[in-house]
């Protein structure tokens, strides 16, 4: 379930497909002082499949770079070597392509 | 595309392979337990677990999600699933694990709407299109999987959905592997650490444990070389009479993790005592949500309470998730218990150990 696939973002989507997060219905002050829950979202190419993923957690990646999709979010951001590396052992020992979240 | 680039990974893992031969003959019977549930699929279908000396044996910890979740919380998302006008949210393995009145798919067979997500991103988008309809999300899994349920959680309050809600019962790793070592039950000699947890919270999150129990403890990644290499770190450590952390996965993971992930779980949930499958609850091991996103709690929102967690008469799985036993010590395993038709969890997920020990053969 763990299990997390490399990609390139080929487009970067700055709003969050929320409303602009300013008018904060929560009143606590541990959220109203983030700037949102998933955007800004990122297009991202997966060898062929492309996906929204959320970029909140790599903050500062732009087009061409390469993250670590997970569950829909990006949880780290690669370079190219660590990128084709981690392709490349996807490729030879990973479980269920079809299902990559899990 | 890269044929040398195999080659020369084939010719380094029959070189790590040597190694650990070679630094084995001199150590005793060794237990090295991996934590994670994607690395003992990963183990097995690689065949890295037989490339290993007899004397270094690999055992499950409690790191699949869909294994460690109690059946009181099963039943609970039955109950809601059961309800008018709701629809549940869940990633894929969830679907299948038989609750005490039956798997959330026969639940769908009666008529209830259960719906297999990628992301929880998906289930809020779902909320938001349907505004008359409650969708609930089955928020487990662990440190890797936590952050996208929190930032969705404060996408949801910062935009003001109200009929999104989430049935938590997001885990932590530390806590647990610790409340293994401090149970003292299986001998364990050191820690294959999880490589996407770790992206999350840092490789610098063992040294505790590396410390107080004197266990080597090294991050690996999934493929067979970055598993072989960390299998190898761990032994030299013991052979050296040393145990600290070390990652054999640095091309993803950092000492001090993914602190926006980090922060984002912090922001959302606060620690508490969990309730793992078979084995009880374990403090500070659970992420409760804080008051102010309680009011996407789906017990709060259903008024329902999380069950007893009652394990299916014979099955085993509480104790392989710990270690304690494997697969084929359990009677219902490849007899009444089959992928196909699953009594326990281990064998529903498709990372459970028993389905892994099913499918990709039954070395220990």
């Amino acid at each position: 379930m763990c299990l997390a696939v490399p990609g390139k973002i080929i487009e970067i989507i700055h709003a969050s497909d929320a409303k602009e997060p300013t008018d904060s219905a929560t009143g606590a002050t541990g959220a109203s002082g983030a700037t949102g829950g998933v955007g800004p979202l990122g297009v991202v190419d997966f060898q062929g499949s492309r996906v929204e993923a959320s970029l909140a957690m790599t903050p500062g990646v732009g087009v061409g770079d390469w993250v670590l999709v997970h569950a829909g979010f990006a949880i780290a951001q690669l370079d190219d070597e660590e990128a084709q590396a981690t392709f490349e052992s996807i490729a030879e020992a990973m479980i269920e392509p079809e299902n990559p979240k899990s | 595309m890269k044929s040398s680039g195999k080659k020369n990974r084939k010719a380094e893992i029959e070189k790590v392979a040597t190694r650990i031969a070679d630094v084995a003959k001199n150590l005793g019977a060794l237990q090295i337990m991996e934590v994670c549930g994607t690395h003992t699929v990963s183990l097995l279908r690689t065949g890295v677990k037989s490339m290993l000396p007899e004397n270094v044996r690999l055992i499950s910890g409690p790191g699949c999600p869909v294994c460690v979740t109690s059946q009181g919380y099963l039943d609970a998302a039955c109950q809601i699933a059961a309800r008018d006008n709701v629809t549940i949210c869940t990633y894929g393995d969830m679907v299948r694990v038989p609750g005490s009145t039956g798997s959330l798919e026969q639940h769908r067979a009666r008529g209830a709407k259960v719906s297999v997500v990628y992301s929880p991103r998906d289930a809020l988008s779902a909320a938001r299109e349907n505004p008359d309809e409650q969708f609930v999300f089955l928020a487990v899994g662990f440190e890797t999987t936590t952050p996208a349920t929190a930032a969705t959680l404060l996408e949801a309050a910062a935009s003001g959905v109200e009929n999104f809600h989430v049935l938590c019962a997001h885990k932590l790793v530390i806590p647990a592997m610790n409340a293994l070592l401090a149970g003292g039950e299986v001998p364990i000699d050191g820690f294959l650490c999880p490589g996407h947890v770790s992206v999350i919270i840092g490789s610098d999150a063992y040294k505790q444990i590396a410390a107080d129990y004197h266990k080597p403890c090294v991050v690996a990644g999934f493929e067979p070389l970055g598993m072989l290499t960390a299998i190898s770190m761990i032994l030299e450590q013991i052979a050296a009479g040393e145990a600290y952390v070390q990652n054999a996965y640095g091309r993803v993971v950092t000492p001090s993790g993914n602190t926006q992930g980090w922060g984002l779980i912090e922001k959302v949930f606060e620690p508490g005592t969990a309730t793992w499958r078979a084995i009880g609850d374990i403090p500070g091991s659970g992420l409760n949500l804080r008051d102010e996103f309680k009011r996407f709690d789906a017990l709060e929102f259903f008024g329902v309470e999380m069950g007893p967690d009652v394990c299916p008469p014979g099955c085993r799985c509480g104790e392989v998730i710990q270690g304690k036993v494997t697969p084929d010590q359990c009677p219902l395993f490849a007899t009444s218990c089959t992928p196909v038709d699953a009594i326990g969890p281990c064998m529903v997920s498709s990372e459970g150990t028993c389905a892994a020990w099913y499918k990709y053969g039954r070395r220990d």
